[in-house]
Protein backbone atom coordinates (compact mmCIF):
# COMPACT_ATOMS: atom_id res chain seq x y z
CA UNK A 1 0.00 0.00 0.00
CA UNK A 2 0.90 3.54 -0.58
CA UNK A 3 3.04 5.10 2.75
CA UNK A 4 3.93 9.07 2.75
CA UNK A 5 4.08 11.90 5.68
CA UNK A 6 1.32 9.88 7.01
CA UNK A 7 2.45 6.45 7.53
CA UNK A 8 -0.03 4.58 9.06
CA UNK A 9 -4.06 4.59 8.41
CA UNK A 10 -4.91 5.77 11.26
CA UNK A 11 -2.80 9.39 10.96
CA UNK A 12 -4.13 9.23 7.29
CA UNK A 13 -8.02 9.22 8.82
CA UNK A 14 -7.09 12.02 11.66
CA UNK A 15 -5.94 14.15 9.18
CA UNK A 16 -8.61 13.98 6.67
CA UNK A 17 -11.24 14.49 9.22
CA UNK A 18 -8.99 17.54 10.66
CA UNK A 19 -9.25 19.19 7.21
CA UNK A 20 -13.05 18.15 6.70
CA UNK A 21 -13.81 19.14 9.57
CA UNK A 22 -12.67 22.75 9.35
CA UNK A 23 -14.02 22.84 5.82
CA UNK A 24 -17.20 22.12 7.44
CA UNK A 25 -16.45 25.05 9.84
CA UNK A 26 -15.41 27.61 7.87
CA UNK A 27 -16.94 27.02 4.30
CA UNK A 28 -20.33 24.72 4.63
CA UNK A 29 -22.12 26.52 7.88
CA UNK A 30 -22.00 29.80 6.51
CA UNK A 31 -23.10 28.33 3.29
CA UNK A 32 -26.43 26.89 5.33
CA UNK A 33 -26.41 29.64 7.87
CA UNK A 34 -27.99 31.59 4.76
CA UNK A 35 -30.55 29.29 3.47
CA UNK A 36 -31.78 28.27 7.26
CA UNK A 37 -31.72 32.11 8.22
CA UNK A 38 -33.61 33.24 4.63
CA UNK A 39 -36.39 30.15 5.14
CA UNK A 40 -36.30 31.19 9.34
CA UNK A 41 -39.49 32.96 8.49
CA UNK A 42 -41.06 30.40 6.57
CA UNK A 43 -41.87 30.22 2.45
CA UNK A 44 -44.65 32.68 2.15
CA UNK A 45 -42.11 35.39 4.10
CA UNK A 46 -39.14 34.35 2.20
CA UNK A 47 -40.83 34.34 -1.39
CA UNK A 48 -42.60 37.86 -0.40
CA UNK A 49 -38.96 39.36 0.35
CA UNK A 50 -37.93 38.49 -2.97
CA UNK A 51 -40.65 39.32 -5.21
CA UNK A 52 -41.06 43.30 -2.97
CA UNK A 53 -40.70 46.33 -5.45
CA UNK A 54 -37.11 47.22 -4.18
CA UNK A 55 -35.88 43.84 -4.02
CA UNK A 56 -36.77 43.43 -7.60
CA UNK A 57 -35.42 46.92 -8.51
CA UNK A 58 -32.07 45.44 -6.71
CA UNK A 59 -31.92 42.63 -9.14
CA UNK A 60 -32.53 44.18 -12.03
CA UNK A 61 -30.24 46.77 -11.67
CA UNK A 62 -27.51 43.94 -10.64
CA UNK A 63 -27.99 42.05 -13.83
CA UNK A 64 -28.20 45.71 -16.06
CA UNK A 65 -24.84 46.38 -14.37
CA UNK A 66 -22.91 43.10 -14.91
CA UNK A 67 -25.08 42.65 -18.75
CA UNK A 68 -22.79 46.39 -19.74
CA UNK A 69 -19.59 45.63 -17.59
CA UNK A 70 -18.80 41.52 -18.44
CA UNK A 71 -19.37 42.03 -21.93
CA UNK A 72 -16.32 45.39 -22.12
CA UNK A 73 -14.18 43.04 -20.06
CA UNK A 74 -14.97 40.46 -22.54
CA UNK A 75 -13.47 42.81 -25.24
CA UNK A 76 -10.62 43.96 -23.68
CA UNK A 77 -10.11 40.44 -22.45
CA UNK A 78 -9.65 38.89 -26.06
CA UNK A 79 -8.08 42.04 -27.25
CA UNK A 80 -5.25 41.96 -24.48
CA UNK A 81 -4.35 38.10 -24.55
CA UNK A 82 -4.39 38.59 -28.45
CA UNK A 83 -1.90 41.14 -28.26
CA UNK A 84 0.17 39.60 -25.06
CA UNK A 85 -0.15 35.75 -26.44
CA UNK A 86 0.27 36.65 -30.23
CA UNK A 87 2.97 38.88 -30.21
CA UNK A 88 6.11 39.28 -29.16
CA UNK A 89 7.04 43.14 -27.44
CA UNK A 90 8.96 44.59 -24.51
CA UNK A 91 7.33 45.34 -21.31
CA UNK A 92 4.95 42.24 -21.92
CA UNK A 93 5.25 41.46 -18.20
CA UNK A 94 5.06 45.02 -16.96
CA UNK A 95 1.47 45.02 -18.82
CA UNK A 96 0.61 41.78 -17.94
CA UNK A 97 1.50 42.79 -13.93
CA UNK A 98 -0.72 46.53 -15.02
CA UNK A 99 -3.80 44.26 -16.16
CA UNK A 100 -3.77 42.20 -12.55
CA UNK A 101 -3.61 45.96 -10.56
CA UNK A 102 -7.07 46.35 -9.44
CA UNK A 103 -6.61 42.26 -7.90
CA UNK A 104 -4.44 44.31 -4.87
CA UNK A 105 -6.63 47.33 -4.84
CA UNK A 106 -9.04 48.07 -1.73
CA UNK A 107 -12.14 47.51 -3.02
CA UNK A 108 -13.43 50.49 -1.14
CA UNK A 109 -10.26 52.70 -3.08
CA UNK A 110 -11.53 51.56 -5.81
CA UNK A 111 -14.67 53.11 -6.04
CA UNK A 112 -12.95 56.00 -4.00
CA UNK A 113 -11.31 56.74 -6.95
CA UNK A 114 -14.24 57.19 -9.10
CA UNK A 115 -15.62 59.62 -6.67
CA UNK A 116 -11.91 61.32 -6.71
CA UNK A 117 -12.89 61.59 -9.97
CA UNK A 118 -16.32 62.27 -10.87
CA UNK A 119 -18.44 63.03 -7.77
CA UNK A 120 -19.15 66.54 -6.84
CA UNK A 121 -16.20 67.50 -5.29
CA UNK A 122 -14.40 65.85 -7.70
CA UNK A 123 -12.28 66.71 -11.15
CA UNK A 124 -14.72 67.02 -13.15
CA UNK A 125 -17.71 67.10 -10.66
CA UNK A 126 -18.55 70.96 -11.69
CA UNK A 127 -18.31 70.57 -15.07
CA UNK A 128 -20.36 66.85 -15.52
CA UNK A 129 -23.04 69.07 -12.93
CA UNK A 130 -22.91 72.46 -15.02
CA UNK A 131 -24.33 69.61 -18.01
CA UNK A 132 -26.23 67.50 -15.82
CA UNK A 133 -24.10 64.20 -16.01
CA UNK A 134 -24.81 61.60 -13.47
CA UNK A 135 -22.38 59.13 -13.02
CA UNK A 136 -21.49 59.43 -9.03
CA UNK A 137 -24.95 57.93 -7.35
CA UNK A 138 -26.08 56.40 -10.36
CA UNK A 139 -25.72 53.87 -12.78
CA UNK A 140 -22.19 55.00 -14.55
CA UNK A 141 -20.67 55.02 -11.12
CA UNK A 142 -21.62 51.44 -10.74
CA UNK A 143 -20.62 50.15 -13.98
CA UNK A 144 -17.46 52.19 -13.48
CA UNK A 145 -16.38 50.58 -10.33
CA UNK A 146 -17.82 47.40 -11.05
CA UNK A 147 -15.48 47.34 -14.33
CA UNK A 148 -12.18 48.28 -12.53
CA UNK A 149 -12.86 45.33 -10.22
CA UNK A 150 -13.39 42.64 -12.40
CA UNK A 151 -10.82 44.26 -14.89
CA UNK A 152 -8.72 40.95 -15.02
CA UNK A 153 -11.02 38.19 -14.86
CA UNK A 154 -10.90 37.47 -18.35
CA UNK A 155 -7.99 38.63 -19.33
CA UNK A 156 -5.54 36.76 -17.43
CA UNK A 157 -7.73 33.25 -18.21
CA UNK A 158 -7.18 33.89 -21.59
CA UNK A 159 -3.39 35.20 -21.75
CA UNK A 160 -1.49 31.94 -20.14
CA UNK A 161 -4.16 29.76 -22.11
CA UNK A 162 -3.65 31.58 -25.40
CA UNK A 163 0.51 31.74 -24.93
CA UNK A 164 0.09 27.75 -24.67
CA UNK A 165 -1.52 27.07 -27.79
CA UNK A 166 0.85 29.09 -29.27
CA UNK A 167 0.81 31.00 -33.10
CA UNK A 168 1.10 28.09 -35.80
CA UNK A 169 -2.79 27.94 -36.04
CA UNK A 170 -3.47 31.34 -36.80
CA UNK A 171 -0.69 31.79 -38.83
CA UNK A 172 -1.76 28.38 -40.84
CA UNK A 173 -5.00 29.73 -41.45
CA UNK A 174 -3.94 33.27 -42.34
CA UNK A 175 -1.08 31.41 -44.79
CA UNK A 176 -4.68 29.71 -46.64
CA UNK A 177 -5.92 32.91 -47.35
CA UNK A 178 -8.19 33.37 -44.71
CA UNK A 179 -8.74 37.11 -43.46
CA UNK A 180 -7.75 38.49 -39.80
CA UNK A 181 -11.12 38.37 -38.59
CA UNK A 182 -12.40 35.00 -40.07
CA UNK A 183 -8.80 33.94 -38.68
CA UNK A 184 -10.04 34.86 -34.88
CA UNK A 185 -13.67 33.86 -35.29
CA UNK A 186 -12.70 30.41 -36.80
CA UNK A 187 -9.62 29.40 -35.37
CA UNK A 188 -8.84 31.21 -32.30
CA UNK A 189 -12.43 31.62 -30.88
CA UNK A 190 -13.30 27.97 -31.12
CA UNK A 191 -9.94 27.22 -29.70
CA UNK A 192 -10.34 29.58 -26.37
CA UNK A 193 -13.95 29.12 -25.82
CA UNK A 194 -14.01 27.06 -22.78
CA UNK A 195 -11.31 29.04 -21.04
CA UNK A 196 -13.17 32.42 -22.48
CA UNK A 197 -16.91 30.87 -20.36
CA UNK A 198 -14.31 30.14 -17.59
CA UNK A 199 -13.22 34.08 -16.91
CA UNK A 200 -16.47 34.94 -17.98
CA UNK A 201 -18.20 32.77 -15.29
CA UNK A 202 -16.14 34.15 -12.91
CA UNK A 203 -15.89 37.99 -14.02
CA UNK A 204 -20.25 37.80 -13.81
CA UNK A 205 -20.18 36.29 -10.55
CA UNK A 206 -17.88 39.26 -9.12
CA UNK A 207 -19.83 41.84 -10.89
CA UNK A 208 -23.01 40.74 -9.54
CA UNK A 209 -21.75 40.33 -6.01
CA UNK A 210 -19.32 43.43 -5.86
CA UNK A 211 -20.09 45.39 -2.61
CA UNK A 212 -17.32 47.48 -1.14
CA UNK A 213 -16.54 49.10 -4.38
CA UNK A 214 -20.16 49.59 -5.59
CA UNK A 215 -21.37 50.86 -2.31
CA UNK A 216 -18.77 54.16 -2.08
CA UNK A 217 -20.39 54.95 -5.52
CA UNK A 218 -23.96 54.03 -5.11
CA UNK A 219 -25.35 56.59 -2.87
CA UNK A 220 -27.86 53.81 -1.36
CA UNK A 221 -30.62 55.33 -2.96
CA UNK A 222 -33.32 52.57 -2.55
CA UNK A 223 -35.43 51.19 -5.69
CA UNK A 224 -32.81 52.92 -7.80
CA UNK A 225 -28.79 52.29 -6.77
CA UNK A 226 -29.13 49.29 -5.10
CA UNK A 227 -27.46 46.78 -6.65
CA UNK A 228 -28.68 42.73 -5.05
CA UNK A 229 -25.42 43.11 -2.27
CA UNK A 230 -26.46 47.02 -1.22
CA UNK A 231 -29.87 45.82 -0.99
CA UNK A 232 -29.09 42.96 1.61
CA UNK A 233 -26.66 45.51 3.56
CA UNK A 234 -29.85 48.10 3.77
CA UNK A 235 -32.28 45.21 4.88
CA UNK A 236 -29.91 43.47 7.38
CA UNK A 237 -29.48 47.09 9.14
CA UNK A 238 -33.04 47.65 9.41
CA UNK A 239 -32.84 44.41 11.69
CA UNK A 240 -35.01 42.87 8.71
CA UNK A 241 -32.61 39.73 8.82
CA UNK A 242 -35.32 37.58 7.10
CA UNK A 243 -35.42 39.82 4.10
CA UNK A 244 -31.84 40.14 4.09
CA UNK A 245 -31.05 36.19 4.09
CA UNK A 246 -33.81 35.79 1.77
CA UNK A 247 -31.71 37.91 -1.46
CA UNK A 248 -28.51 36.99 -0.25
CA UNK A 249 -29.67 33.23 -0.58
CA UNK A 250 -30.75 34.46 -4.53
CA UNK A 251 -26.64 35.08 -4.42
CA UNK A 252 -25.70 32.22 -2.68
CA UNK A 253 -27.61 30.37 -5.43
CA UNK A 254 -25.55 32.47 -7.84
CA UNK A 255 -22.24 31.21 -6.16
CA UNK A 256 -23.34 27.98 -6.49
CA UNK A 257 -24.17 27.83 -10.04
CA UNK A 258 -20.57 29.94 -10.65
CA UNK A 259 -19.02 27.15 -8.58
CA UNK A 260 -21.17 24.05 -10.54
CA UNK A 261 -20.32 25.26 -14.00
CA UNK A 262 -16.51 26.13 -13.44
CA UNK A 263 -15.79 22.64 -11.81
CA UNK A 264 -17.56 20.99 -14.70
CA UNK A 265 -15.22 22.92 -17.38
CA UNK A 266 -12.15 21.91 -15.00
CA UNK A 267 -13.33 18.35 -15.25
CA UNK A 268 -14.65 17.56 -18.78
CA UNK A 269 -11.80 20.45 -20.51
CA UNK A 270 -8.82 20.64 -18.27
CA UNK A 271 -9.47 24.54 -17.88
CA UNK A 272 -7.86 25.45 -14.98
CA UNK A 273 -8.04 29.49 -12.83
CA UNK A 274 -5.57 31.00 -11.45
CA UNK A 275 -5.13 31.58 -8.04
CA UNK A 276 -5.69 35.15 -6.62
CA UNK A 277 -9.16 35.87 -7.90
CA UNK B 1 -19.57 21.69 -38.14
CA UNK B 2 -17.08 24.77 -38.54
CA UNK B 3 -14.61 23.79 -36.32
CA UNK B 4 -14.61 20.25 -37.69
CA UNK B 5 -13.84 22.23 -40.91
CA UNK B 6 -11.46 24.19 -39.81
CA UNK B 7 -9.59 21.40 -38.03
CA UNK B 8 -8.96 19.80 -41.39
CA UNK B 9 -7.58 23.03 -42.96
CA UNK B 10 -5.46 23.20 -39.60
CA UNK B 11 -3.78 20.05 -40.30
CA UNK B 12 -2.80 20.76 -43.80
CA UNK B 13 -2.41 23.99 -42.31
CA UNK B 14 0.42 22.85 -40.07
CA UNK B 15 1.90 20.41 -42.40
CA UNK B 16 2.84 23.42 -44.27
CA UNK B 17 4.14 25.17 -41.43
CA UNK B 18 6.35 22.66 -40.28
CA UNK B 19 8.00 22.43 -43.89
CA UNK B 20 9.04 26.23 -44.43
CA UNK B 21 12.02 27.29 -43.70
CA UNK B 22 12.11 29.74 -40.04
CA UNK B 23 13.69 32.05 -42.27
CA UNK B 24 9.87 34.03 -42.77
CA UNK B 25 10.33 36.23 -39.39
CA UNK B 26 7.84 39.09 -40.92
CA UNK B 27 4.19 39.66 -38.74
CA UNK B 28 1.90 37.03 -40.62
CA UNK B 29 -0.77 37.55 -37.40
CA UNK B 30 -2.34 41.45 -38.48
CA UNK B 31 -4.14 42.99 -35.23
CA UNK B 32 -0.54 43.90 -33.51
CA UNK B 33 -1.13 47.72 -33.42
CA UNK B 34 -5.43 47.80 -32.93
CA UNK B 35 -5.54 45.19 -29.83
CA UNK B 36 -2.57 46.58 -28.26
CA UNK B 37 -3.46 50.10 -28.55
CA UNK B 38 -7.00 49.35 -27.51
CA UNK B 39 -5.72 47.56 -24.22
CA UNK B 40 -3.41 50.19 -23.26
CA UNK B 41 -6.04 53.12 -24.07
CA UNK B 42 -8.75 50.93 -21.97
CA UNK B 43 -6.26 50.13 -19.11
CA UNK B 44 -5.35 53.55 -19.17
CA UNK B 45 -8.90 54.83 -18.66
CA UNK B 46 -10.62 52.51 -16.43
CA UNK B 47 -7.41 51.78 -14.19
CA UNK B 48 -3.87 53.31 -14.18
CA UNK B 49 -5.29 57.09 -14.79
CA UNK B 50 -7.97 56.98 -11.78
CA UNK B 51 -6.01 55.17 -9.36
CA UNK B 52 -2.79 58.15 -10.35
CA UNK B 53 -5.80 60.26 -9.23
CA UNK B 54 -5.42 59.29 -5.32
CA UNK B 55 -1.40 59.82 -5.59
CA UNK B 56 -2.44 63.54 -6.81
CA UNK B 57 -4.63 64.23 -4.81
CA UNK B 58 -2.44 63.15 -1.71
CA UNK B 59 0.64 64.94 -3.08
CA UNK B 60 -1.67 68.30 -3.29
CA UNK B 61 -2.15 67.87 0.49
CA UNK B 62 1.55 68.46 2.30
CA UNK B 63 2.99 66.20 4.12
CA UNK B 64 2.04 67.48 7.41
CA UNK B 65 -2.17 67.58 6.50
CA UNK B 66 -1.09 64.14 4.81
CA UNK B 67 0.64 62.96 8.33
CA UNK B 68 -1.89 64.36 10.23
CA UNK B 69 -4.71 62.19 8.47
CA UNK B 70 -3.09 59.45 7.04
CA UNK B 71 -1.34 58.54 10.07
CA UNK B 72 -3.71 59.74 12.87
CA UNK B 73 -3.94 57.81 16.02
CA UNK B 74 -7.61 56.10 14.80
CA UNK B 75 -6.31 55.42 11.65
CA UNK B 76 -3.09 53.69 12.61
CA UNK B 77 -5.14 51.93 14.75
CA UNK B 78 -7.28 50.91 11.85
CA UNK B 79 -4.33 49.70 9.99
CA UNK B 80 -2.80 47.98 12.89
CA UNK B 81 -6.11 45.92 13.05
CA UNK B 82 -6.77 45.51 8.99
CA UNK B 83 -2.54 43.87 8.91
CA UNK B 84 -2.75 42.07 12.74
CA UNK B 85 -5.95 40.59 11.52
CA UNK B 86 -5.14 39.12 7.88
CA UNK B 87 -1.41 38.17 9.77
CA UNK B 88 -3.38 36.01 12.05
CA UNK B 89 -5.64 34.48 9.51
CA UNK B 90 -3.13 34.29 7.01
CA UNK B 91 -1.47 32.12 9.26
CA UNK B 92 -4.46 29.83 10.08
CA UNK B 93 -5.01 29.63 6.39
CA UNK B 94 -1.16 28.42 5.86
CA UNK B 95 -1.45 25.26 8.56
CA UNK B 96 -5.17 24.36 7.41
CA UNK B 97 -4.66 25.63 3.85
CA UNK B 98 -1.97 23.49 3.73
CA UNK B 99 -3.74 20.09 5.33
CA UNK B 100 -6.44 20.67 2.88
CA UNK B 101 -4.31 20.38 0.13
CA UNK B 102 -2.60 17.92 1.01
CA UNK B 103 -5.81 15.79 1.66
CA UNK B 104 -6.91 16.73 -1.74
CA UNK B 105 -4.07 15.85 -3.56
CA UNK B 106 -2.91 13.08 -1.96
CA UNK B 107 -6.11 11.53 -0.60
CA UNK B 108 -9.53 9.34 -2.08
CA UNK B 109 -12.38 10.02 -0.37
CA UNK B 110 -15.91 9.91 -1.76
CA UNK B 111 -17.35 13.39 -2.27
CA UNK B 112 -13.87 14.69 -3.03
CA UNK B 113 -15.14 16.26 -6.25
CA UNK B 114 -17.46 18.73 -4.47
CA UNK B 115 -15.22 19.46 -1.54
CA UNK B 116 -12.35 20.22 -4.94
CA UNK B 117 -15.51 22.60 -5.52
CA UNK B 118 -16.18 23.76 -2.47
CA UNK B 119 -13.28 25.59 -1.18
CA UNK B 120 -13.48 27.79 -4.03
CA UNK B 121 -16.62 29.36 -1.97
CA UNK B 122 -15.06 32.09 -1.05
CA UNK B 123 -14.24 33.42 -4.69
CA UNK B 124 -17.83 32.94 -5.66
CA UNK B 125 -19.88 34.21 -2.79
CA UNK B 126 -20.45 38.17 -2.09
CA UNK B 127 -18.38 39.46 0.63
CA UNK B 128 -21.32 40.57 2.12
CA UNK B 129 -23.69 37.49 1.93
CA UNK B 130 -20.37 35.84 3.60
CA UNK B 131 -20.57 38.59 6.56
CA UNK B 132 -24.15 38.54 7.51
CA UNK B 133 -24.02 34.62 7.16
CA UNK B 134 -20.47 34.82 9.81
CA UNK B 135 -22.17 37.17 11.75
CA UNK B 136 -25.65 34.97 12.35
CA UNK B 137 -23.43 31.80 12.57
CA UNK B 138 -21.09 33.78 14.97
CA UNK B 139 -23.50 36.10 17.25
CA UNK B 140 -24.44 35.46 20.84
CA UNK B 141 -27.62 33.75 19.78
CA UNK B 142 -26.06 32.09 16.54
CA UNK B 143 -25.05 28.00 16.10
CA UNK B 144 -21.18 28.87 17.10
CA UNK B 145 -21.84 31.91 19.19
CA UNK B 146 -24.19 30.15 21.27
CA UNK B 147 -21.76 27.68 22.07
CA UNK B 148 -18.53 29.27 22.61
CA UNK B 149 -20.55 32.38 24.68
CA UNK B 150 -20.58 30.24 27.75
CA UNK B 151 -17.17 29.75 27.57
CA UNK B 152 -16.65 33.74 27.62
CA UNK B 153 -15.33 33.55 23.97
CA UNK B 154 -16.92 36.41 22.31
CA UNK B 155 -16.53 36.53 18.30
CA UNK B 156 -18.55 38.45 16.65
CA UNK B 157 -17.97 42.24 16.80
CA UNK B 158 -14.72 41.78 18.20
CA UNK B 159 -11.10 41.74 16.62
CA UNK B 160 -11.72 37.52 17.26
CA UNK B 161 -14.67 38.30 14.65
CA UNK B 162 -12.25 39.90 11.75
CA UNK B 163 -9.99 36.97 11.51
CA UNK B 164 -12.83 34.43 11.41
CA UNK B 165 -14.10 36.59 8.09
CA UNK B 166 -10.78 36.51 7.38
CA UNK B 167 -10.05 32.70 7.30
CA UNK B 168 -13.34 32.29 5.42
CA UNK B 169 -11.83 35.01 2.39
CA UNK B 170 -7.89 33.83 2.40
CA UNK B 171 -8.31 29.88 2.29
CA UNK B 172 -8.86 29.19 -1.32
CA UNK B 173 -5.45 31.47 -1.79
CA UNK B 174 -3.14 29.07 0.40
CA UNK B 175 -4.72 25.89 -1.26
CA UNK B 176 -4.70 26.95 -4.87
CA UNK B 177 -1.34 28.16 -4.19
CA UNK B 178 -0.10 24.79 -2.70
CA UNK B 179 -1.98 22.18 -4.57
CA UNK B 180 0.13 21.87 -8.22
CA UNK B 181 3.28 21.98 -6.23
CA UNK B 182 2.20 19.11 -4.30
CA UNK B 183 0.67 17.31 -7.39
CA UNK B 184 4.17 17.86 -9.04
CA UNK B 185 6.20 16.81 -5.88
CA UNK B 186 4.42 13.06 -6.67
CA UNK B 187 4.01 10.67 -3.76
CA UNK B 188 6.42 8.62 -4.87
CA UNK B 189 9.39 11.00 -3.00
CA UNK B 190 7.24 10.67 0.30
CA UNK B 191 7.02 7.07 -0.24
CA UNK B 192 11.14 6.83 -0.58
CA UNK B 193 10.97 9.11 2.30
CA UNK B 194 9.12 6.78 4.13
CA UNK B 195 11.18 3.64 2.92
CA UNK B 196 14.10 4.96 3.81
CA UNK B 197 13.01 5.53 7.39
CA UNK B 198 11.36 8.68 7.82
CA UNK B 199 8.75 9.54 10.14
CA UNK B 200 5.87 11.56 8.99
CA UNK B 201 6.96 14.46 10.66
CA UNK B 202 10.17 14.06 9.11
CA UNK B 203 9.37 13.70 5.39
CA UNK B 204 6.74 16.48 6.07
CA UNK B 205 9.29 19.19 7.47
CA UNK B 206 12.62 17.48 5.58
CA UNK B 207 10.92 16.54 2.09
CA UNK B 208 6.99 18.31 1.74
CA UNK B 209 7.62 21.81 2.99
CA UNK B 210 10.91 22.73 1.44
CA UNK B 211 9.49 21.96 -1.78
CA UNK B 212 5.86 23.51 -1.42
CA UNK B 213 7.70 26.53 0.87
CA UNK B 214 7.69 29.20 -1.89
CA UNK B 215 3.99 28.35 -3.12
CA UNK B 216 2.70 28.18 0.21
CA UNK B 217 4.31 32.07 0.85
CA UNK B 218 2.74 33.06 -2.21
CA UNK B 219 -0.71 31.59 -1.00
CA UNK B 220 -0.12 33.39 2.38
CA UNK B 221 0.80 36.76 0.73
CA UNK B 222 -2.22 36.54 -1.32
CA UNK B 223 -3.92 36.00 1.54
CA UNK B 224 -2.89 38.66 3.54
CA UNK B 225 -3.04 41.22 0.67
CA UNK B 226 -6.58 40.68 -0.05
CA UNK B 227 -7.35 40.44 3.50
CA UNK B 228 -5.74 44.13 4.05
CA UNK B 229 -8.20 45.52 1.47
CA UNK B 230 -11.21 43.68 2.60
CA UNK B 231 -14.13 45.15 3.47
CA UNK B 232 -17.74 43.33 2.45
CA UNK B 233 -17.31 40.46 4.63
CA UNK B 234 -16.03 42.46 7.97
CA UNK B 235 -18.43 45.53 8.36
CA UNK B 236 -20.86 43.12 9.47
CA UNK B 237 -19.19 40.59 12.18
CA UNK B 238 -16.14 43.90 13.21
CA UNK B 239 -18.29 45.93 15.05
CA UNK B 240 -16.55 48.91 13.84
CA UNK B 241 -15.69 50.92 16.75
CA UNK B 242 -13.34 53.31 16.27
CA UNK B 243 -10.14 52.41 17.99
CA UNK B 244 -11.16 48.78 18.39
CA UNK B 245 -13.06 47.35 15.89
CA UNK B 246 -12.68 49.36 13.06
CA UNK B 247 -10.58 48.32 10.04
CA UNK B 248 -9.06 50.18 7.57
CA UNK B 249 -11.14 50.11 4.28
CA UNK B 250 -14.12 51.04 6.51
CA UNK B 251 -12.46 54.47 7.66
CA UNK B 252 -12.26 55.50 4.17
CA UNK B 253 -16.02 54.95 4.04
CA UNK B 254 -16.83 56.91 7.09
CA UNK B 255 -14.55 60.01 5.75
CA UNK B 256 -16.12 59.85 2.77
CA UNK B 257 -19.81 59.98 4.31
CA UNK B 258 -18.48 63.13 6.34
CA UNK B 259 -17.50 64.39 2.39
CA UNK B 260 -13.78 64.47 3.91
CA UNK B 261 -12.57 63.54 0.72
CA UNK B 262 -9.07 64.44 1.68
CA UNK B 263 -8.99 62.12 4.87
CA UNK B 264 -10.23 58.83 2.58
CA UNK B 265 -7.28 60.19 0.82
CA UNK B 266 -4.67 60.04 2.69
CA UNK B 267 -6.00 56.54 3.83
CA UNK B 268 -6.44 55.27 0.64
CA UNK B 269 -2.76 56.42 -0.36
CA UNK B 270 -1.62 54.56 2.68
CA UNK B 271 -3.41 51.51 1.97
CA UNK B 272 -2.06 51.22 -1.70
CA UNK B 273 1.41 51.93 -1.30
CA UNK B 274 1.21 48.94 1.36
CA UNK B 275 -0.68 46.95 -1.52
CA UNK B 276 1.98 47.59 -3.84
CA UNK B 277 4.57 46.84 -1.74
CA UNK B 278 2.96 43.60 -1.27
CA UNK B 279 2.26 42.71 -4.83
CA UNK B 280 6.03 43.54 -5.31
CA UNK B 281 6.95 40.94 -2.84
CA UNK B 282 4.88 38.56 -4.16
CA UNK B 283 6.09 38.82 -7.35
CA UNK B 284 9.71 38.78 -5.86
CA UNK B 285 8.85 35.15 -4.15
CA UNK B 286 7.70 34.10 -7.18
CA UNK B 287 10.51 35.17 -9.65
CA UNK B 288 12.67 33.40 -6.04
CA UNK B 289 10.98 30.25 -6.75
CA UNK B 290 11.10 29.73 -10.32
CA UNK B 291 14.67 30.46 -10.26
CA UNK B 292 15.38 27.74 -7.28
CA UNK B 293 13.20 25.55 -9.45
CA UNK B 294 15.80 25.69 -12.13
CA UNK B 295 19.21 25.54 -10.15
Amino acid sequence: MTRGAASTPLARAALLGIALAFLGVFLVAPLVAVFAEALSKGFAAYGAALIERDALSAVRLTLLVAAISVPLNIVFGLAASWAIAKFDFRGKSVLITLIDLPFSVSPVVSGLIYVLLFGAQGWFGPWLRAHDVEIIFAVPGLVLATMFITFPFVARELIPLMQEQGRDDEEAALSLGASGWQTFRRVTLPNIRWGLLYGVLLCNARAMGEFGAVSVVSGHIRGKTNTMPLHVEILYNEYNFAAAFAVASLLALLALVTLTLKSILEWRYGIHGRTGY
Amino acid sequence: MQSAEMAIDMGDGRAWHRSSPKSNHRRVIPGFGLTLGFTITWLSLIVLVPLTTIFIRAAGMGWDDFVAVGLSARALKAYQLSFGASLAAGGINTVFGMLVAWVLVRQDFPGKRIVNALVDLPFALPTAVAGIALTALYADNGWFGGLLAPLGIKVAFTPIGVVVALVFIGLPFVVRSVEPVLADLGQDVEEAAATLGASGWQTFHRIILPAIGPALLTGFALAFARGVGEYGSLIFIAGNMPYRTEIAPLLIVTQLEQFDYAGATAIAAVMLIASFALLLLINLIQVWSRKRGMA
